[in-house]
Formats: structure tokens, sequence, C-alpha cells
């Protein structure tokens, strides 16, 4: 952290910026909406919705393979978005960027092709104890088809990950590591640029889950110098069904395709088939032209705010809520990491977490209850689930107080017994 | 002893006083905490309905032709929704639970408020109900 002095949003700012998100100006059940499921999706500002409709509405066609007018706009568009998915993310080249249908599925194209090219019998694989479900399953279907073994990396009691371990579990044998950047169901921010680090000193590569951090944390994969990067467009203020698969082109060219079809080829014959050069190798079929070019608006947006001031302002966020949370009676915050991000994990002594859940959402609060697709977390805290808030940079203070009022009034009702 | 469809009109009236959905979540809620918990020899696996947020422990008897349930969760909303259900079911003929068409989940708009996990959950229920009285 530099000495300059971020200032936070404005209250203008903030009002400014909800009026862009349609959803948000509505009531639920006559109260206004509180939207605290930013972890599970963002909503989307006028823009984006814009932006697909213009794109079905006027210029709607196949890509890269048109000579006809519309098709060029569409491709052109289409493009673009890589070299803004690059820029956004600081990538050496947009050839490093593959378009896929969202985190999971970067992670499997991953776990699949790098499994055929370099994992066999005995080999490891490293993950960690707070991994969604999405990067633990390719991982374990992979091992399983190549006998290979997946190792899991602990975590303490506040969520935090046994960095010390990684050393001790990395060996010889080690082929790949995969590691969330921060945790969908604790809100621990991982020290990834360190574990890439310690992983490089052995040589091996890092996929860095970033389905939580991209909208969060400033994400530079340059500097953190990692081999693969999988997030979702959805969690970033774009549409659903797009997500991006960043990756060194070194590996993106050592990797055989993952599924095969139209678009990823450059010669087909009976006897044989030649591959396109990347990152059209991965992208087989026709593409999900519309959300990609609405997602390239997400990042358009994103970048035309001050994006340290919504970090700076989405911390102060988190510690507002974390602080006033206390109050209510018999609250236990799961997720207690030194390094936090806008999620807020928590269980009310006497108060099942859905039961809770409900009646947030009967004051018109949207929260998520539950297991988060993450259930080893669940299981390693002893608890069947949490309720889930997850701030982003529309939401407000005054919404927190709201919830928070709505948070007593739940443990009163299920206090008396 | 009132019939079953009779039973599924009273609490059809109950809910027309609740204006919101915030009323009848606390009136479910209320009757869920009133519900006797079931006796811990019941809450095995055999009896277990599992959904994906909460768990429902149904045991079922018969007596003297009429059949009877217990129920309990760990999700005291979901408790409320198998108190209505015991009300609607519980004691009936087994050739009423049988053709039971429960509309009144429907009615009261419980149905709207659950997502769909939640409503194969409740699905799931009343479909053990059903085969236990079947096989009566």
């Amino acid at each position: 952290m530099t000495a300059e002095t971020i200032r936070s949003l404005t209250n203008e700012e903030i009002s400014l910026i909800r009026k862009e998100f349609p959803v948000l100006q509505q009531k639920i059940y006559g109260k206004p909406l509180v939207y605290f499921d930013n972890a599970a999706t963002a909503q989307k500002p006028d823009a984006v919705i814009k932006s697909l409709t213009e794109f079905y509405s006027e210029y709607n066609s196949n890509i890269h393979r048109g000579v006809h007018f519309l098709s060029q706009k569409a491709s052109d568009a289409y493009e673009q978005v890589r070299e803004k998915v690059r820029n956004f993310i600081h990538a050496e080249s947009e050839s490093e960027v593959v378009f896929t249908r969202g985190t999971t599925e970067s992670i499997n194209l991953v776990a699949q092709s790098f499994g055929k090219a370099f994992v066999t019998e005995g080999d490891e694989v490293i993950i960690s104890a707070m991994e969604h479900h999405s990067n633990i399953v390719p991982w374990q279907m992979m091992c399983e088809e190549r006998k290979a073994v997946l190792r899991v990396i602990p975590i303490n009691e506040k969520g935090e990950l046994l960095t010390d371990e990684l050393e001790k579990t990395l060996n010889s044998k080690t082929k790949i590591i995969s590691v969330v950047h921060i945790s969908n169901s604790l809100g621990t921010v991982n020290p990834v640029k360190k574990l890439i680090a310690q992983a490089h000193r052995r040589e091996v590569p890092v996929l860095i889950d970033a389905a939580q951090s991209i909208a969060h944390e400033q994400i530079d994969v340059n500097d953190l110098d990692c081999d693969f990067m999988a997030f979702s467009s959805h969690k970033m203020l774009g549409p659903t069904g797009v997500g991006v698969l960043y990756a060194k082109r070194k590996w993106l060219e050592a990797l055989p395709p993952y599924q095969g079809g139209g678009d990823m080829i450059s010669g087909v014959s009976f006897e044989k088939t030649t591959y396109n050069e990347i990152p059209f190798r991965f992208e087989a079929g026709t593409q999900n032209i519309a959300d990609v070019i609405a997602f390239g608006t997400s990042i358009d947006y994103l970048q035309s705010l001050d994006r340290k001031r919504l970090l700076f302002y989405e911390h102060q966020l988190l510690s507002y809520a974390t602080e006033r949370i206390k109050e209510v009676e018999g609250i236990r915050i799961i997720g207690t990491a030194s390094e936090k991000s806008g999620i807020l994990s928590f269980l009310i002594k006497g108060g099942n977490a859905m039961d809770i859940g409900m009646y947030l959402d009967t004051q018109g609060i949207a929260v998520r209850t539950g297991h988060h697709c993450t259930q080893p977390v669940m299981n390693f805290f002893k608890i069947p689930g949490t309720i889930r808030a997850s701030f982003l940079f529309y939401n407000t203070i005054s919404e927190i107080d709201i919830f928070i009022e709505a948070l007593k009034k739940a443990a009163r009702l299920f206090h008396k017994k | 002893m009132k019939s079953l469809a009779e039973t599924e009109q009273e609490i059809i009236d109950d809910f027309t006083f609740f204006e919101n959905w915030e009323d009848k979540y606390n009136y479910i809620i209320e009757i869920g905490q009133q519900l006797p918990s079931l006796n811990d020899k019941y809450k095995i696996d055999e009896l277990r309905i599992q959904g994906c947020q909460s768990s429902v422990w149904l045991h079922c008897s018969e007596k003297d032709g009429r059949i009877y349930f217990e129920a309990d969760s760990d999700s005291v909303f979901v408790k409320g929704e198998i108190a209505l259900l015991i009300k609607v079911m519980s004691g009936k003929l087994p050739d009423e639970i049988v053709n039971a068409k429960l509309g009144f989940i429907d009615t009261i708009g419980l149905r709207q408020q659950l997502s769909m996990t939640r409503a194969n959950g409740l699905a799931s229920m009343i479909r053990r109900m059903k085969q236990f009285a079947a096989g009566a």
C-alpha cells in the first residue's frame, strides 16, 4: 500500500452509480430491495443491457467466417472484447485470452487438457481446503481418470490458508496447483502472489480461480505471474454464460484442444484434422457472441470508474458490517481472516441459516444461505451452512443498517423457544 | 372427525387474514415452534428426507384404520410447513391421504415462496406420506 490517501465514494457518487442499475430501483414486498447476494452474481448496469439489445437488433450475425458487413462488424466487436480483457488483467497478448462459458468451464478446460498432456499415474495435483466445488470436482475427475493424487492444503480456524503446508506438500510429483484467490464462502483473500512464487521455484504451474476477486481486486496477471486464471463475466456486472480462461502463451500452445468442432480447426479431412492457432483452438463452435460483446461493455463500465476508490469503499462496507453485526445476539462470524474481501458469512445461535435467510427475504433483503458449493469448508467448521451477505460498490451504509436491524429481529424470533 | 378437505379449507381460511409474505412467514415460524419435537429414536437415517438446505424426519404409524404422522426438521420454517401438512393429513383415512390434492399449498401462496429445491423437499415429504398410506 502506498502512502497516497484514497478518497471513498461520496453519497452523491453512490446514488449516481445506483441509478444505472435498473434492478436496484425496485421494491420487494413493498420494501426497497437490499441486494447482498453479489458473490452469487452482480447486477447489470443499463449500458450492459443496452449493448445486448443493440447487438440483437442491429448487427446480429455469426463471427469469424462471414464476408458480409454484419459479420465483419460482429467479429470486430467480439475480438475487441478480447483486447479489453487483456488490458483489464494486464496480460501480454490477447491470444492468451480464451472465452469460455464461465469459471467452471475454464477450470474444466485446464484440468482436462493439462491432464491429458502432462499428468500420468502417481502424479499429484494440489488444491486448497477452501475451494469451491468447481475447483475440486474437475481435478478429482481428471485425477481419477489418470490415476493421479489430489492433495489439499489445509486452513485454520480463521479460514486462512496454511501456506507453510504448501512447501511440505510440493514435491517432484506435483504437476499443477489450483487455488482460489478469494474464498466465496469465507471472504478470505489468499496470498496468491506468494504461493505462485513458491510453486515456480519448483517449476510447478499455478491456476488462480479469480471468480470472486475479478470484481473486487485489481488483477494483474503479469505481476502475479500466474500460469492460468479463470473468471466469469457475470460476477463483474456482465452477462451470465461468459467466462475467461487466461493462460500464458507457452501453456496454451502446449495444451491439446478441449472440444472439437467448427472454428477451432485450420483444416479437416477424414484422415486428419489440423487445429487453428491459439486462442481459437479452444473456442469450438459458435460462441456466445452477444454476451461476450456485452461483457466488453461491463469492462468499459468498470474502467470508467476509479477502481481504487471503489475497492476502498467496498472494504469500508465490509468493516462497517463486520462491526455492526456484533450487535446481533448470538452472532458467529465464519471466516475471520486478517485479509478479507466483501463477503460476510455468519450464523445466529438457535436460528437455522435458511430460516434466517427467508426472514431477510420477507424484508426485501437478498442473501445466500447454505453451503455455497463449499461443503469441505462447512465440514471443517462442523456446520451445515451459513448465511452470506456479499457487497458491491453500489451497496450503501444505510442498506447495512436495514440489514442489521432485520437480523436483530430474526435473532429475537429464534431466541424465544 | 373432520375430513381432509375440511381441514384444508380451515387452513385456507386462516391464511386469508395475512396480507403479506412477512405475516405468513411469522405464522409458519410460530406453528413450527409449537410443533412437538420428534422423539430422538425416530431421528434416524431411514426416516430422513434429505433436502438441499434442511433435513426432515418423518415417522408414520397406523391405528384403528387411520394414519398418523409425526415429523421434525432442523429448520423451524420447514417444521411449520410440516405442522400444516400434519394438520391436514394426520389422523385421516388411507384413501383420503392417497387421493389428497393438497391444493391449499398453492392457495395460501406457499408454493410461490419456495425455490425449486425447497419445493422438491416438500414434494418428497408428501410422496412419503402417500406411500405409507397406500401400503397401510
